[in-house]
């Protein structure tokens, strides 16, 4: 895989300077044109983190003037994301305060959408850039493995041991999506479709790497893990069913089908075990979780606003 | 957590939604057919809705409160 497609100044300085032998991001004092641009270079360097890319050496996942320059860029977002998020008390008992607070999150539905009512090319959009995360799926909230304690780590694993396939790695989630992609006629190597996807979808993206790479924010990631999968269940029905009705192929319909009923085995275990077990262990990380599922909920809003404003307008 | 460790229960019900189970189990549905688990947490249906019995699939969640179980 090479790096992406710039798309401002600052990713343009940016991908030339990974790119070159020396790797000399230190004099590089841009600011991003605009959201396009910031997000695309948060997420080449955070990417950095994962497989990395053949045109850049991997020396540079630790070079001091890459992670002062991710570091400037992640400031920024995640003010923007706080500014956007109101500071909530969840009701008792907390398992059940946190999911009402996201049944009562109300947004547009992008499943309900391919349910009933989109084309196949619309469909085929879908799944090119969802293809951004799930084909790394689970992943960003390993990075919070290592900073929990006893309880709610043990919990973690015990879900995330099902999102990598329970040992074989036939049934690993992220590989199903790939045989999904594969089976529709669309590339399934990583990030094929990063050039094509919109901003909304690098925010999404950025967000859950920046939860899962900072010790500071694991209860984020963990708020953004429990929201993400009491929001899954139901559509992925939806999907799975909007699928069905445009032919798509087996292999894609399966994925989602295993999505409902995984999905509502992970969200028990997401609010209570996992999140449940945190804030019993650290009362003070509430306000983070609730953040994180907010972060979760508005980033999926704003992406399904999106697709639904140019879809509906076509 | 307890003086003898950690509370790690097979079973856990949850208030309002499924029964979790920890571990391989078969599972016998109101039809009177064996579904073996396989993950390690499964979910059964308690409120009696879900379309993919007899594990649960979210639907609790879509009932008025007097019918979740």
């Amino acid at each position: 895989m090479l790096l992406p497609k710039a798309r401002g100044e600052l990713s343009e300085a940016l991908f030339e300077a990974l790119r070159s032998e020396t790797g000399e991001v230190g004099s590089l004092h841009l600011r991003p044109t605009d959201q396009d641009d910031a997000h695309i270079a948060l997420w080449a360097m955070y990417e950095l983190h994962y497989a990395g890319f053949e045109d850049v050496d991997d020396e540079l996942e630790w070079d001091p003037d890459v992670l002062g320059l991710r570091r400037l860029l992640e400031r920024d977002f995640e003010a923007g994301l706080r500014s956007r998020h109101t500071a909530t008390t969840l009701d008792e008992p907390f398992a059940e305060g946190l999911f009402a607070y996201v049944a009562d999150h109300d947004g547009p539905s992008l499943a309900a959408y391919v349910q009933r009512t989109a084309d196949r090319e619309q469909v085929l959009e879908l799944l090119r850039h969802r293809s951004i995360y799930h084909l790394k799926e689970s992943d960003p909230v390993a990075w919070t493995v290592p900073r929990l304690p006893t309880a709610p780590k043990a919990a973690l694993i015990e879900l995330q041991y099902d999102e990598f396939g329970g040992g074989d790695p036939n049934r690993l989630h992220a590989h199903l999506f790939a045989l999904g992609l594969e089976a529709s006629g669309l590339r399934a190597d990583p990030y094929a479709y990063i050039d094509d996807v919109p901003v909304e979808i690098l925010e999404l993206n950025n967000a859950m790497s920046l939860f899962g790479l900072h010790r500071r924010l694991r209860a984020a990631s963990l708020g953004h893990l429990a929201a993400f999968e009491a929001t899954s269940s139901l559509p992925s029905r939806r999907m799975a069913q909007g699928l069905a009705r445009l032919e798509l192929p087996q292999e894609m319909i399966a994925y989602y089908e295993e999505h409902v009923e995984a999905d509502a085995v992970h969200e028990q275990l997401a609010v209570r075990t996992i999140c449940g077990a945190l804030v019993a262990d650290e009362p003070h990380l509430v306000d983070d979780v609730v953040f994180g599922a907010f972060t979760c909920l508005d980033l999926e809003d704003r992406y399904a606003q999106r697709m639904l404003g140019e879809w509906e307008a076509a | 957590m307890t003086e003898h460790g950690f509370e790690h229960p097979d079973v856990i019900i949850c208030p309002g939604g499924p029964l979790l189970l920890r571990g391989d189990h078969v599972v016998e549905d109101a039809d009177g057919v064996a579904h073996e688990t396989r993950r390690p947490v499964s979910a059964v249906c308690r409120c009696g809705k879900s379309a993919d019995q007899p594990w649960c699939d979210g639907t609790h969640k879509v009932l008025p409160a007097r019918d979740r179980p």
